[in-house]
């Protein structure tokens, strides 16, 4: 890309006042596959694409749950976000004992922000080259935070990061003034649709992306951090795949209509806890 | 002048019963300290896993600090292996923690109950500094001195791996 004087280091500023390792540390963001994040009023989801490097081997783990209340979908050296949702569950835990209670997800955000704006001002040191979606709920709502590598953080409604991450955002940007009120497979299904977005044509597949959901249902009662089982996400794809997304207002609403009567009838009348009460055993299903 | 002690005994007694494929564990709900009662409804039992609970009795501050320290210790182990705790390895555990404070230990005398990795009943009994034992029953506490000779009697049976004999 830029090939200059000014790169070398993170300590040296060029003459136009920018760092240029932190920004190339954001290039790496943009290269990795992509990771998408939506928030209503009650419930935030996150959904990534997941490919797979061959046939061979297993699948980047790319959404980490950090604790009941809170997760973390990332983009970027997957090596780095590894290292980084582990010093967030440390974090979480640390407070839970201290406080007994769950740690606000706002505070988490700036603990790490801070984190990584250590990276950007010591000169032995790299920036961390992963973005990171940070979905969470707290006495003061659901919140979803963009963590970046330069140490900023920002609080979206929705937003998408990683490659092909635009056409994610362009449907977002179109949809993004309902989410608030959206209820929590709406919300599913809108995060569905982005994904499919930045796939530009190739099919949706539950094997290529994975969903995970937080929030507190209609009757009080909390949805810790899970992540959907495939098959509960293959049967929302199903739903909504067989009508073509059309262009312009509720594609959620008309999808119902327009597809399989079996297949919607199961979305549409979802309630919140049978995508928990899918899960197996594991109560750290990551 | 008595000297502060650091420690007070807040009374109390446990009991756990390990069968064939259940393990039952019970604990009075009294706290007291000297000749008060200060509450008729404290549990001393605490669930640290899906197959493996706690029970413990003396100084409850002790035994709150290390039920707290013990369920983070769960959790962080939860992100690392990706599953529950198994009874033995939680067992394996708490010795080591109540270790750890060997030239301060925790005044607390703990019995944990639970299932084995076969789906066997176990419980484990344990002094104040991690001594521990794998046994078929154990009470630990202030009546565990009458409620052991009882267990003996009625239950006949120091093997864990065989269910007690019938009541």
């Amino acid at each position: 890309m830029f090939r200059n004087q000014y790169d070398t280091d993170v300590t040296t500023w060029s003459p136009a006042g920018r760092l240029f390792q932190v920004e190339y540390a954001m290039e790496a963001v943009k290269q990795g596959s992509a990771a998408i994040g939506l928030r209503s009023k009650t419930h935030v989801v996150l959904a990534c694409v997941n490919k797979a490097q061959s046939e061979l081997s297993s699948h980047q783990r790319k959404i980490f749950k950090v604790d009941d209340h809170i997760g973390v979908a990332i983009a970027g050296l997957t090596a780095d976000g590894r290292v980084l949702s582990r010093y967030m569950r440390s974090e979480c835990i640390n407070y839970s004992f201290t406080y007994e209670s769950p740690l606000p997800v706002g505070r988490l955000v700036v603990q790490l922000a801070d984190k990584a704006q250590v990276c950007t001002q010591r000169s032995w040191k790299r920036p961390y080259g992963v973005g990171l979606l940070v979905a969470g709920l707290d006495e003061s709502g659901a919140h979803l935070y963009y963590n970046c590598p330069s140490g900023n953080y920002f609080e979206y409604q929705a937003f998408a990061i990683g490659s092909r991450s635009q056409a994610a955002k362009t449907y977002l940007e179109r949809r993004f003034e309902s989410f608030n009120d959206s209820s929590r497979d709406e919300l599913v299904k809108d995060a569905l649709i982005a994904v499919r977005e930045t796939l530009q044509g190739e099919t949706l597949k539950s094997s290529i992306c994975t969903v995970a959901v937080v929030g507190i249902n209609e009757d009080g009662t909390n949805e810790p951090f899970h992540i959907l089982d495939q098959d509960a996400v293959q049967k929302l794809i199903d739903a909504f795949e067989i009508v073509k997304e059309p262009a312009t207002e509720a594609p959620a609403a008309a999808e119902p209509e327009g597809a399989d009567g079996a297949g919607a009838s199961d979305a549409a009348q979802d309630p919140p806890a049978p995508a928990a009460a899918d899960e197996g055993a594991a109560p750290m299903e990551i | 002048m008595s000297r502060f002690s650091p420690y007070d005994n807040n009374g109390g007694s446990c009991v756990a019963i390990a069968g064939a494929d259940y393990c039952v564990i019970a604990s009075d709900t009294r706290m007291s300290t000297g000749y008060n009662i200060l509450t008729r409804d404290h549990s001393k039992i605490y669930k640290l896993a899906d197959k493996c609970i706690l029970a413990s009795s003396g100084f409850q501050a002790d035994m709150k600090a290390l039920q707290k320290l013990l369920a983070a210790r769960h959790l962080i182990y939860q992100h690392q292996h990706n599953k529950q705790m198994s009874c033995p390895a939680m067992g394996q555990l708490l010795s080591n923690t109540l270790y750890y404070k060997r030239f301060f230990p925790y005044y607390t005398f703990n019995v944990l109950g639970g299932l084995d990795n076969e789906g066997k009943g176990c419980v484990y009994t344990y002094d104040a500094v991690g001594s521990y034992e794998r046994v078929g029953y154990s009470a630990q506490g202030s009546g565990s001195v009458l409620i052991m000779p009882f267990l003996d009697n009625q239950l006949k049976s120091p093997s864990p791996l065989l269910l007690p004999a019938q009541v």
